[in-house]
């Protein structure tokens, strides 16, 4: 199977890079484990199964809501706007820059922007895009994708952060982070105050309102939204919530799964553009609504549940995988587990086989997912789905032949028992795990070269079961 | 007359921990049942159904159907064996109701070993004695998907002289996960190693755990670190007396 082994191989060998996946994740995890404690929420166990039921309602019946939630965003004064892949959601706000004459835009944490890549397009047009979220202010100055769903720079250090704004902003070496936070906010306000076009993205859209709420803890998708003329909401169809009550369910579960909070610092309502009499708020306002692959994962029943997922983090940060290969070296902008399902169905198994496999099975991320995504029984079904892709296109033969072999011997209990006694009839009285390297040419077997590159075998028994067994039960009758 | 049960042993166990087996045998005579060991039996058909391959997985679940078809119980020394038969089959069958009939009225019959004890015998003290420090490592399947959590703990603090000590990530997975041990050596590997870190820090000397899966690999890894801190499995240490 062919994937960048390498490159995981050298997240896995970097000490640096390690201390602050283990360090950023482990934190996260342990404000989780708080704040869904009895004495801080009762029954958060009812919260997940009650947002993995209203969200399994709206995607069944999602045509529905969408059509209500056009209907309501249009009497509030704004605009849906329908995009069926990348493309046409990046023409349409190419589309608005050149109306409107925008040179600037400042954006909010959006990860269906990442998806579009939408900054990368803007960026040729000569549109000054600022990211306005500190760790993807930090990211684009270092022209770096997200490492993590929620934090984005998880992956950088303070020292990182002072090498790249001395190298790219030109300021003055600053290692305290409240420092740098500070010297982030006085170059962010310059951006807001002269931005034509405010993007922001959407954690729900809420059908019975027309509104898209939008949770953060920095006060920058507030300014972006409210201080630019025109404003665009950026949002999967899968975003959608029926009622505006729902979110007395997924504003409890989302903020304590993500980074331990009750609540975000801020939950701001954008329901249309300003009405008369406010003297604030954008003179239009747009909700931009993008497919770009989504039916075709809600047409699987098996699989549409990976539309549940409402971007918390918590089965990155929960992943023993994704804490030792990091954000990057998964293909898409996804990461962690919820990528490992979502880039196969987005982009057809064939494009990343490896993917679904790079998983131990061990089921911590459905444990914490707040809307109960089965994403071990996902990455099984895409497994399943890898396998046939290859056998039609006739690849990987080899591995399927292991198997088939595998499975002549394991129907035959006679064969299975004469193979079973090989082990301790040819390596009797082993005492140490290098029995098995003695074997000629056993290191040009890629299981056997892999299990030994990182362990050893522990030793063949002198006795096999069976044997055992015929001597327990022979001296006992 | 003595409730029969039946052992399956496992492949993994029955290549490379025997004596696993055996003591699981021991333990449940002692409490009075009848062990059968149904000689027929080979795998679960785990390591097929995870690697994707399906139509060869349901010829081993094919069978093993075959082979405990008229079992009581089923006992395994194994969580994901168990999980694989108890919760996967049905994914295997959903096709071929003949088969899914035969699968389901398998599940509630296919029990952990631990899960059999505590909740089948409803014992905690099984009358072991083991005079050591020991650790126990949470394997992942049978802890999220079949809730094996506190039955193994009641039963290793009711053995005499057995001190139990918590490692920091217990419950976090010691990388085997089959053929992503060796498909993905490396990140098995890392993820191995911080296990076997959080084992050395307890100071015990033995590892105790209810797959032999997971044994497999972090004995592996002690053995390579050069440590002489060992794996045992639960059932080992309940068979085990003075």
């Amino acid at each position: 199977m062919i994937f960048p082994a390498e490159k995981l191989t050298a997240a896995v060998q970097n000490p640096k890079l390690q201390t602050a996946i283990y360090d950023s994740t482990g934190r996260l995890m342990e404000k989780r484990r708080v704040a869904i404690a009895p004495d801080s929420i009762d029954d958060f166990q009812a919260y997940r199964t009650q947002a993995h039921r209203i969200k399994q309602h709206t995607i069944e019946n999602l045509d529905y809501y969408l059509e209500q939630f056009e209907r309501n965003v249009s009497a509030n004064g704004g605009k849906v706007v329908w995009a069926r892949d990348a493309d046409e959601a990046v023409a349409f706000v190419r589309q608005i820059c050149k109306e409107k004459g925008v040179q600037r835009i400042v954006k909010s944490k959006s990860m269906t922007t990442e998806e579009i890549e939408l900054n990368h397009e803007l960026e040729h047009d000569k549109i000054d895009i600022v990211e306005t979220d500190l760790g993807e202010y930090i990211l684009q100055l270092a022209n770096e994708k997200p490492y993590h769903i929620v934090a984005p720079a998880l992956h950088k250090t303070r020292y990182d952060v002072a090498d790249i704004f001395t190298e790219k902003l030109g300021e003055a070496r600053e290692e305290v982070i409240e420092k740098q936070t500070m010297i982030a906010r006085r170059r962010l306000r310059e951006k807001f105050v002269t931005a034509e076009l405010g993007i922001t993205g959407g954690n729900f859209l809420i059908a019975d309102s027309g509104a898209v709420t939008i949770i953060e803890n920095e006060g920058n998708a507030r300014l972006s939204s409210s201080a630019p003329r025109v404003q665009i909401a950026v949002a999967g169809i899968e975003k959608l919530i029926p009622r505006a009550q729902d979110l007395a369910t997924f504003l409890r579960v989302l903020g304590r799964s993500a980074t331990g909070q009750p609540l975000t610092v801020y939950t701001s309502f954008l329901s249309g553009p300003r009405r008369e009499n406010e003297i604030d708020g954008p003179e239009e306002f747009y909700v931009l609504l993008i497919d770009n692959g989504r039916t075709k994962v809600i047409a699987d029943p098996a699989k549409r549940q990976s539309l549940y997922c409402i971007r918390c983090g918590a089965c990155l940060n929960h992943c023993p995988v994704y804490r030792k290969i990091g954000g990057h070296n998964y293909p898409w902008v996804y990461s962690g587990p919820i990528g490992a399902i979502l880039s196969p169905q987005f982009h057809g198994v064939a494009t990343d086989p490896w993917l679904p496999y790079a998983s131990s099975l061990c089921g911590a991320c459905a444990e914490v997912c707040p809307v109960k995504i089965q994403i071990p029984k996902i990455l099984l079904e895409l497994r399943h789905e890898v396998t046939e892709a290859k056998r039609v296109v006739g690849d990987g033969r080899l591995e399927k032949l292991a198997f088939q072999l595998y499975s002549f011997v394991m129907t035959r209990p006679g064969l299975y028992n004469f193979i079973e006694g090989l082990a301790p009839r040819f390596f009797p009285g082993q005492s140490d795990g290098k029995w098995l390297n003695k074997v000629p040419g056993v290191m040009s077997i890629p299981p056997v070269a892999g299990w030994l590159s990182q362990r050893d075998l522990p030793p063949p028994p002198e006795k096999s079961f069976r044997e055992l067994w015929r001597e327990r039960s022979g001296g006992r009758a | 007359m003595a409730q029969r049960v039946s052992l399956f042993v496992t492949c993994i166990g029955d290549q490379l921990f025997p004596k696993a087996g055996i003591a699981v045998a021991d333990v449940l005579e002692r409490l009075s049942y009848r062990v059968d060991f149904p000689e027929a039996q080979t795998c679960c058909g785990q390591p097929a159904f995870n690697s994707g391959f399906w139509d060869e997985a349901r010829k081993v679940a094919d069978h093993f159907l075959n082979v405990f078809d008229d079992a009581d119980y089923i006992v395994v020394p194994s969580g994901s064996c168990t999980s694989m038969v108890g919760h996967h089959f049905v994914d295997l069958y959903r096709d071929n109701p003949a088969q899914l009939a035969r699968a389901h009225a398998l599940e509630s019959r296919v029990w952990e070993f631990s899960k059999f004890l505590t909740e089948v015998a409803k014992v905690d003290d099984v009358g072991a004695s083991f005079p050591h420090k020991v650790t126990y490592h949470d394997s992942c399947h049978a802890l999220r998907e079949m809730g094996v959590k506190a039955g193994p703990r009641r039963l290793l603090k009711s053995v005499r002289g057995l001190e139990l000590v918590e490692m920091d990530t217990c419950e976090e997975c010691c990388g085997f996960g089959g053929t992503f041990s060796v498909k993905f050596d490396q990140v098995s590997g890392g993820m191995v190693r911080t296990k076997v870190n959080s084992v050395l820090a307890t100071g015990a000397e033995y590892v105790v755990s209810i797959d032999s899966s997971c044994l497999m690999q972090i004995q592996g890894a002690l053995l390579r670190a050069g440590s002489p801190v060992r794996t045992m499995h639960l059932a080992e240490v309940l068979a085990s007396r003075l």
